[in-house]
């Protein structure tokens, strides 16, 4: 008797070690920001936020972040539709290669744009022989496209996944009552998609916020054009002035928290995912 | 013609080889054995999977030719489709899934929903129009699926076991409203009744071919298979009930035990009806007297086949019709205990 009762409800007490090293793991995460915190002159938080290399840098990180988790959703949704749908060969190879930047130290990424952007490179050449471009180092554009590149894979992922959990035979239902390719796309599938959508958009969107070393070394660290929030703190950090990094950084643990509480449905408490066709009738 | 169809087409490594015709306005009843290809026919009619060989027209369009690389996509062909299971849109609203079809045919928003109400209140689910899919039960999910696609109002009606997941009283509306819907209808079904009732044309697949045609009543009468037989082994009258008594269209009037009112349709198996030479004196509450039309061995029983007052087959040994001296033309006595009959709602 006492064994089957135990079975049906496993012991309750979790095991000590368990919760121990639990412990110190939200410790080596949490005691870096509670050092931050602690440190941070919250008097004087306002006026050294709102001088105005720090609103700059604000006015750049909002822009840079937007307009890459912009260009990652305009390029990223038709790549995760590749991706989700198409068999072709190869498609593990160029999964693999779209996934590259969220695996690699960001300042290869930056090295790698600006053998390729840069003046000389490849493609910086063309640029400047067609367009009359003359280079993307040292813009907004520059600071861009280093965001962009280490925030696209986090859109894709999230959007392939999200088509990959939608039922076709939905769309081709749709079909079957009159709808052409584009009212699919735009009534069935996009709709469908979107808490994905959203999902991948927002985290892209706060990858670019965060991004440091592709735009460094590729964009550069102009004020007013390339430098964005994490360059600002590291060079406040570095010419002595760890108040205005400090007030900085606790700007962007803010957001990040901010970001983090938008999609707890999806990371940190996931709701019971619905099965697709939980609302068919078994056939009879 | 509003349908012809000759397909040879592949889903996986299964392919299905048919071929028939339907006159515009007329119903044609699919069925067959799980696996026989059923649905795969309805797919390559709606569209879905491409026909390799042969041809369709459906209501006078040439919607599949491979020959001269004609496949009219799903959404261009005059058809609509609902599947059995449904595929309701879970972000959209009752009303506005069964808009869905109005919408794309170029209703104003306004209009789509009018008709959609429309429908919703003939599948009797008005009252369900704002809910979403997921809050519906299997039967109203089915007859939310059914009035979406009937309000696309469609030429040709692909219906793939429309009717499978409903009770027994609403499939009765269900199958009036079919009844009265105009299009050229092609219906997947496992139901005899429902076969016998609503279809002009009865195809028979099995192993991705079609094994016989004809209408309900040709084949249930001569069924070339035995999966046909066993489906379609059982009798089938009409008439009017009246208390427990139901008076046939066809003259006679049977004892049930369900008392009933209005019209209603009788089965009956054929092996619950005994045969005798002289006038029975039984406990059943049902005798008759019945010319034999036919007399068909299949295996080791007979069949045979009564005429007026109540057209229906009786299974018999062989050795019966020896000793009743049964032959077409002969007449006999027929008894059916009144427990054996099945009346429900016409």
């Amino acid at each position: 008797m006492t064994g089957r009762s135990s079975a049906k409800k496993p012991n309750s007490r979790p095991p000590i070690a368990v919760l121990v090293m639990a412990l110190i793991a939200v410790a080596v995460l949490a005691l870096p920001l509670v050092g931050l915190l602690q440190r941070t002159p919250w008097s004087s938080l306002g006026t050294t936020l709102g001088q105005t290399a720090t609103l700059e840098a604000l006015r750049v990180s909002v822009v840079v972040s937007l307009v890459a988790a912009g260009v990652s959703v305009v390029l990223g949704l038709p790549l995760a539709w590749v991706l989700a749908r198409l068999e072709f060969w190869g498609r593990a190879l160029v999964r693999a290669v779209v996934l590259l930047p969220m695996v690699l130290p960001p300042v290869v990424g930056g090295i790698a744009l600006f053998f390729a952007l840069g003046r000389r490179g490849l493609i910086g050449r063309a640029l400047n022989n067609w367009f009359e471009i003359d280079t993307l180092i040292g813009t907004t554009a520059g600071a861009v496209i280093a965001a962009a590149f280490v925030s696209m894979p986090f859109f894709v992922i999230t959007a392939e996944a999200g088509l990959r959990q939608l039922d076709p035979r939905l769309e081709l239902a749709a079909s079957t009552l009159g709808a052409g390719r584009w009212t699919v796309l735009r009534r069935i599938t996009l709709p469908l998609m979107a808490p994905s959508l959203a999902a991948g958009a927002t985290l892209a969107w706060a990858r670019a916020l965060g991004e440091f070393g592709a735009t460094i070394t590729f964009a550069g660290n102009h004020p007013g054009r390339t430098r964005t929030l994490p360059l600002a703190i590291a060079q406040a950090n570095e010419a002595g002035q760890p108040e205005a990094a400090i007030a900085m950084s606790v700007l962007l643990i803010g957001v990040s928290l901010l970001v983090l509480i938008g999609l707890r449905h999806r990371w940190i408490a996931p709701r019971q995912p619905q099965p697709p066709g939980s609302q068919e009738t078994s056939p009879s | 013609m509003s349908i012809y169809a000759d397909i040879h087409a592949s889903a996986g490594d299964f392919s299905i080889r048919a071929t028939f015709d339907a006159p515009t306005g007329s119903c044609t009843a699919i069925v067959g054995p799980n696996g026989a290809g059923k649905t795969t026919l309805v797919h390559a009619l709606a569209g879905l999977i491409p026909v390799q060989q042969g041809s369709v027209m459906l209501a006078g369009q040439l919607v599949d030719d491979p020959a001269q690389r004609i496949h009219v996509p799903s959404d261009r062909r005059p058809i609509a489709l609902h599947s059995q299971h449904n595929l309701l849109f879970p972000h959209l609203s009752v009303v506005d899934n069964v808009a869905f079809g109005p919408r794309c045919s170029g209703l104003s928003t306004r209009s789509a929903h009018q008709r959609a109400e429309e429908w919703l209140h003939k599948v009797g689910l008005a009252h369900l129009a704002g809910l979403r899919p997921a809050e519906l039960s299997g039967g109203q999910a089915q007859r939310v699926g059914l009035a979406r696609a009937a309000a696309c109002q469609p030429k040709v009606l692909l219906l793939d076991e429309s009717l499978a997941s409903l009770d027994a009283e609403t499939r009765t509306d269900v199958r009036h409203l079919l009844a009265d819907i105009p299009a050229t209808r092609v219906l997947i079904t496992h139901d005899p009744v429902e076969t016998r009732v609503l279809a002009d044309q009865l195809l028979v697949m099995e192993d991705g071919r079609i094994v016989q045609s004809g209408t309900p009543d040709e084949v249930a009468a001569d069924p070339r298979t035995p999966w046909t037989a066993g489906l379609l082994d059982v009798n089938l009258l009409t008439g009017l009930a009246n208390g427990t008594r139901v008076a046939l269209d066809y003259g006679l009037t049977l004892t049930s035990a369900t008392p009933m009112t209005g019209p209603v349709l009788v089965t009956f198996s054929p092996a619950a009806v005994t045969l005798s030479t002289a006038e029975p004196h039984t406990s059943a509450r049902n005798t008759w007297e019945a010319e034999v039309a036919r007399i068909q061995p299949e295996g080791d029983r007979v069949r045979v086949l009564l005429g007026s007052p109540a057209p229906c087959h009786v299974w018999v040994t062989p050795q019966a019709v020896g000793e009743l001296g049964l032959s077409a033309g002969s007449r006999c006595w027929a008894a059916l205990k009144a427990t054996e009959l099945t009346v429900r709602d016409a």
